[in-house]
């Protein structure tokens, strides 16, 4: 995600820590940052919701407008995500059209909703073949401190459950709440030699050999997954990093669906 | 469509019977303003504000390498601003990227500021100004251009003088400052400015609609009492993120013991006879027949 160097020092010592099951902020290796999340930030969308992953900040808004269905779904609301990674956010980041870790970040956070069925797309639906709403998932990064795909993902699901739709200013009935049905988590996991750790931090996500992003719904059911970087995973990594995920998962859902 | 915006055009009054406008506003008055410094972890700078229903983010990089490289100046920094809009911080979801009003605003804040930053200090660089419209409410210009101030003060980049900026319009046929999306739809002029506070020099003026000259005056006059208010947020903004207690100054270093009082006094006398005072010239000196 970026091209900024970690120091030979750092490396060495976020390799030792974890060797002995620590790591440079003092949480344990399967143990996410804390999570702090402000519903409605934004009153200029239909839903909001700015969230903090240890210092990775987050502004995620709803925008609801009327539109053409896609042909092979002609009842159901249809679903568009973006990311911008805004220079603001990273020496890193620079202004222009979105680079590929952008557009990947976008699908994958898109997926876990997408594929999970949080929002009944079907209750979307104005007029088959012609009409439905459009939900715009616009998610602004600020400040960028690593892990960007599970604090865009718990943006975009805390705001999608706080969202209105605005029927009424179109003249098609009274207001009403997206109809969020299930509730997708992501966690993502990373790699750095043989040592698998949880919701990396900065320095940790720029020396990892590999990434996995696990979404998992209520049940514990793997919803999306989505594995980066250029190393491997055996299959039994793969497996552990599941049953992590599952378990990170339901430590985090009941903050995501808090009111 | 156009008819129905026309007709509430007519229709709406901005102006109360008593004279206060819609938000319970006298003329003269700001609207709500808060700000803070130092927000964001990355960025060298930030400053975070609310004026109104308006939410800005500001970040500064920098000086730093100047990209792309052909810009470099080599004799001074440049200073580049960006300001943006998120798509959902207005009414109808507005396309990400950069539109034609957003690069002539970035450009006219860039130009503000330039004539602030000691530029001379830093040749080849470039000083990044980022402006997040996070919520939209009229002023965004203002309240981007202030909070980018705080941040600029923050980053540590040597100014003359915060920049400070404030708008008025005509409402009704009413001077006005800081309108509000209401009363910048519908009203009759909007004209945002931008002033160094400690010289007066005014470094951004923008003015859309009609205005006599006897009401730009008008206008003028309140902006500028509005950015001497505005002054005082920003510096007390980084006040609060700099101002150290004694307690804090103590905690941090303890002062050393000082040394028993003899020996004190044996330093002073050392000194004494390191330094011995130079004799008095000979009284004689001044010849026979003195001065």
């Amino acid at each position: 995600m970026s091209e900024e160097v970690v120091s030979e020092l750092m490396r060495a010592h976020v390799y030792r820590l974890a060797s002995s099951g620590q790591r440079v902020d003092g949480r344990g290796l399967d143990e996410p940052r804390k999570v702090t999340l402000v519903r409605s930030f934004v009153n200029t969308a239909e839903g909001s919701a700015r969230v903090k992953l240890g210092n990775t900040d987050v502004l995620v808004g709803i925008k609801m407008s009327v539109g053409a269905p896609y042909p092979d779904t002609p009842n159901t609301g249809v679903l568009s995500t973006s990311v911008e990674l805004i220079p603001m956010a990273s020496p890193t980041f620079e202004a222009g059209p979105p680079r590929p870790d952008a557009i990947e970040l976008a699908r994958v956070v898109d997926r876990g909703i997408r594929e999970s069925k949080m929002v009944n797309t079907e209750k979307l639906c104005i007029t088959p073949k012609e009409k439905v709403w459009i939900m715009f998932i616009d998610i602004h990064v600020l400040d960028f401190d690593g892990n960007l795909f599970d604090a865009c993902s718990y943006g975009a699901v805390a705001a999608l459950a706080s969202t209105i739709v605005p029927a009424k200013v179109q003249g098609l009935g009274e207001d009403f709440p997206l109809a969020v049905e299930h509730w997708p988590v992501s966690v993502t996991t990373v790699k750095i030699k043989d040592i698998l750790l949880v919701d990396p931090s900065l320095d940790e996500e720029r020396m990892a050999d590999a990434r996995l992003t696990v979404t998992t719904d209520e049940n514990g059911d793997i919803r999306a997954m989505q594995k980066g970087l250029r190393g491997s995973f055996s299959y039994d990594e793969v497996k552990r990093i599941i049953e992590t995920s599952q378990r990170v998962g339901r430590g985090i859902r009941p903050l995501l669906q808090s009111p | 469509m156009m008819e129905d915006i026309e007709h509430i055009e007519k229709e709406m009054k901005l102006i109360n019977a008593d004279g206060s406008r819609l938000d319970g506003r006298k003329p003269d008055e700001l609207r709500p303003v808060r700000i803070e410094a130092g927000v964001l972890r990355r960025a060298d700078g930030s400053a975070y504000i609310e004026w109104g229903g308006n939410k800005v983010l500001a970040a500064v990089y920098g000086p730093r390498e100047a990209h792309p490289r052909h810009l470099q100046d080599p004799a001074r920094a440049l200073v580049q601003c960006r300001y943006n809009m998120a798509p959902f911080s207005v009414s109808d979801r507005k396309r990400p990227g950069p539109d034609r009003r957003s690069v002539e605003i970035s450009k006219v804040i860039s130009e503000a500021f330039s004539s602030v930053v000691f530029k001379e200090q830093f040749p080849r660089t470039s000083v990044d100004i980022f402006i997040e419209v996070l919520q939209a409410d009229a002023g965004t210009r203002c309240a981007g251009l202030t909070a980018a101030s705080v941040a600029l003060a923050d980053a540590g980049v040597p100014m003359r003088d915060l920049v400070t900026s404030c708008a008025s319009g005509k409402i009704d046929g009413v001077v006005c400052l800081d309108l509000n999306k209401e009363e910048d739809n519908f009203g009759d002029a909007d004209c945002p400015m931008a002033i160094v506070p400690r010289t007066g020099e005014i470094v951004l003026l923008q003015m859309d609609g009609h205005l006599t000259f006897d009401e730009f005056q008008k206008a003028m006059v309140l902006s500028i009492g509005a950015a001497t208010r505005l002054y005082e947020l920003q510096r007390d903004a980084l006040r609060r993120r700099y101002s150290v207690t004694l307690e804090d100054i103590l905690k941090e270093s303890p002062p050393a013991r000082a040394p028993p009082a003899r020996e004190l006094d044996q330093e002073l006398d050392r000194d004494r006879e390191v330094e011995p005072e130079p004799p008095l010239p000979p009284e004689d000196d001044f010849g026979a027949e003195g001065i």
